[in-house]
């Protein structure tokens, strides 16, 4: 992979360096500071971005990804077998490439089960990332400083799912009309607010840097916020679900709006579309997790959380470009450039000596989500029938195209 | 017992009158529709009155009660109203701890629909569960039961037994005391009620107490004796045995000190008030059996009466359709 490609007449958005019109250059595998040399591409004006990094999923699904653009993604540990074990994590680490890059998060305690500190330098010897409680909660409160002060030392990020995990539960919802009047097991959104207080004075405490998964409520994000301001090394993500639906999705039980954590109010839904304006969120992922009939057919509180994100994530992005919550510059911040710093990877900018990683964007191309004709493994989505904007052309990563979308 | 004098305002015909295919909540029934239900349920209260009460407009027609969760009343009101209608009725039990949960819910009711069931009843454990099982059957669907979410024809029984004893149900005060949180009885009860234009209050320690319970145009109490302040019905709900020691309450005594309804307490309501509860009853805890009994004022033999001939007529237009009734095919 020597060869030297410009692409002229495109829209750039670089995270760090913004919008501009113009061309950039690669070089074999990484993104060149001359311009102009080699093989010319004229893009037509369509824009060139950073591939995006999505923080945290729950499944390699590559042809997902690919139609959404996503280059690397963070592997929860919530596998099975759990990724606590250096050849689970080394195997995983190289299960997508060339193409896809996993880079796995190792689970913080044993099995996560919320007891045992894990091998963290191991595993992180063996390409683990970060590690993360995964989609539970850690009772014990002794555990989670040892888990903090122990990955600090280690030099990972810590993952935290923020619900406390006594009021949540056997919760599948939020408490508030819609779960009263569905008659569904809900929990107060407070079980939020009171994780993340807790996991912030940890953090402050032990000095290790967190990350929430996911901040979905007014009173965490006035948390994270606070927290931030005091220079606690804090970030939090957020998944478009939880920036565009609120509990009244699901109405008529639909499981596919069946979350973890639930959607919540209207005014948490506002809270969190202001945190993703002034910068409290960090992230925004996927949290991709496809299920099949047999985990989603199910009477609400039978089936299982989560829903199939990976090939919405640009385009319900973009949407939050069109409604000025978020500059185009700032969604790649969002979806490449601080994933990879808190995940530690050279990655998602478009200075020059980063790997070429990089997509082609038709940002107006009108589409519509259809449940029934997802790339993903399954079709769990809440978007379903939702008209969008933007789709992927072209990925490339390490210079290499691995996906054009169909015409 | 008189009948009460209620007439519908203005008559609809045929389908007009109750446009839905299945029976699976309150939710969604425009305060005409109930009173239609209701109406219709008149008949069959005089007609299982007298000695030869069967019927046979469901000759021919397959009824199934499909219990997943454990019953006895209910199952046997909806047996009875489907015999003296005339249908063959069968009865699967199927504990949740037989029939897995998941996908073979879906399978049993595609198993059901194969062995082209006119009608199905059913109760479940979890809220939604007979709206997924409606939306993949030809038949109409009755639920019987929902988890926690909706019991559309025990509302409709009491709202029976509160017309024909108080005259109507508009702007009666009905205060329901218990264990809101979890009971389906409760929330088809506050839909239809409120739907009615009855002012409803609802009682119950925090602890029972759903969230944002107002925005169901109920008014909370956690003071059962504020609450029985003027009230034409007092409508007591079961207190689950697994909720009573220490989970959601400290002792039944202690329930029982601030939520059991005596005679003492029953001062405080109108003075014919009326008593009700959907059984069984826990006699001692939130009842105590001189008013539980009560000739006058109790009406919980009434509404098991009232339950029988609320699920025939149930029974009956739901099926309009399939039997070809004029205006409703």
């Amino acid at each position: 992979m020597t060869g030297t490609t410009t692409f002229t007449n495109a829209r750039i958005v670089c995270p760090k360096g913004g919008e501009r019109e113009g061309s950039l250059t690669i070089a074999g595998d990484v993104i060149s500071g001359e311009t102009g040399k080699g093989e010319t591409i004229d893009l037509g004006g369509k824009l060139l971005a950073p591939g995006i990094v999505d923080m945290s999923v729950f499944a390699i699904d590559k042809a997902a990804f690919a139609f959404g653009g996503i280059v690397r993604v963070g592997l929860m540990p919530d596998q099975s077998p759990v990724l606590d074990d250096p050849g689970l994590v080394q195997r995983v680490a190289q299960m997508g490439k060339p193409d896809l890059w996993v880079h796995p998060i190792a689970a913080a305690t044993r099995g996560l089960e919320g007891v045992d500190i894990a091998e963290m330098a191991i595993n992180a010897a063996a390409g683990a990332k970060a590690v993360a409680t995964g989609r539970c909660w850690i009772a014990d409160s002794g555990v989670m400083r040892k888990v903090l002060a122990y990955a600090r030392e280690c030099g990972l990020t810590v993952i935290a799912h923020a619900e406390d995990g006594g009021l949540a539960n056997g919760a599948v919802a939020t408490e508030g009309e819609t779960a009263t009047r569905l008659g569904l097991p809900a929990a107060p959104a407070i079980a939020e607010s009171i994780a993340v207080a807790r996991d912030i004075a940890l953090a402050e405490d032990t000095g290790a840097r967190l990350h929430f998964r996911q901040v979905t409520t007014e009173a965490g994000f006035d948390l994270v916020r606070r927290a931030k301001a005091r220079g606690v090394a804090v970030t939090c993500g957020i998944s478009p679900t939880h920036l565009l639906l609120s509990d009244i999705a699901v109405s008529d039980f639909r499981t596919f709006a069946r979350l973890s954590p639930p959607l919540r109010s209207e005014s948490d839904r506002q809270a969190a579309l202001a945190a993703l304006a002034d910068g409290t969120i960090d992230v925004l992922t996927s949290n991709h997790d496809p299920r099949g009939p047999e985990e989603k057919r199910l009477p609400f509180a039978d089936s299982l959380p989560g829903a199939a994100g990976a090939e919405t994530l640009l385009a319900l992005g973009l949407g939050l470009v069109r409604d000025d919550y978020v500059t185009l510059e700032r969604l790649f911040a969002l979806l490449a450039r601080n994933p990879a710093r808190i995940l530690g990877l050279d990655s998602g900018t478009l200075e020059p000596g980063k790997p070429a990683d990089l997509i082609v964007i038709d940002r107006d191309k009108p589409w519509r989500i259809d449940t029934g004709a997802m790339a993903a493994q399954a079709g769990n989505t809440p978007f379903d029938g939702l008209p969008v904007q933007g789709r992927v052309l072209q990925v490339m990563k390490g210079g290499v195209t691995h996906y054009r979308a169909a015409r | 017992m008189p009948a009460s004098d209620h007439r519908p305002a203005a008559v609809l015909n045929g389908r007009e009158a109750f446009p839905h295919r299945h029976l699976t909540g309150i939710a969604g029934l425009q305060p005409h529709e109930i009173m239609f239900l209701l109406d219709e349920a008149e008949q069959w209260v005089d007609a299982n009155r007298t000695r030869a009460k069967s019927d046979h407009r469901l000759d021919g027609l397959t009824q199934i009660n499909a219990f997943f969760e454990n019953s006895t009343r209910t199952l046997l009101s909806f047996e009875i109203a489907g015999k003296r209608l005339g249908a063959d009725v069968v009865n699967m039990h199927a504990a949740q701890s037989s029939v897995k949960k998941g996908e073979t819910l879906i399978d049993t009711a595609m198993t059901l629909n194969a062995m082209r069931a006119d009608v199905i009843v059913i109760r479940h454990g979890s809220s939604g569960a007979v709206q997924l099982i409606a939306d993949k059957v030809n038949c109409p669907v009755l639920n019987a039961g929902d988890g926690w979410h909706e019991h559309p024809t025990q509302a409709l029984l009491d709202a029976l037994t509160i017309r024909r004893r108080r005259g109507s149900i508009a702007g009666q005060r009905v205060v329901i005391c218990g264990d809101i949180l979890h009971s389906r009885v409760a929330r088809s009860n506050i839909l239809a009620l409120t739907a009615l234009a009855a002012e409803v209050r609802v009682v119950a320690p925090s602890t029972l107490m759903p969230a944002a319970v107002e925005q169901m145009a109920v008014t909370p109490f956690h003071d059962f004796d504020t609450a029985l302040d003027g009230a034409d019905v007092v409508m007591m709900l079961r207190l689950q045995n697994e909720r009573m020691s220490g989970a959601f309450i400290p002792s039944t005594r202690e329930y029982h000190l601030r939520y059991g309804l005596t005679p003492e307490r029953l001062e405080r309501a109108k003075p014919d008030a009326l008593v009700m509860h959907p059984g069984p009853m826990n006699r001692g805890v939130e009842i105590v059996s001189s008013v539980a009994d009560h000739p006058e004022r109790s009406a919980v033999t009434e509404q098991v009466e009232m339950g029988v001939a609320v699920r025939m007529a149930c029974l009956d237009v739901l099926t309009r359709g399939e039997r070809g009734v004029e205006g409703w095919a």
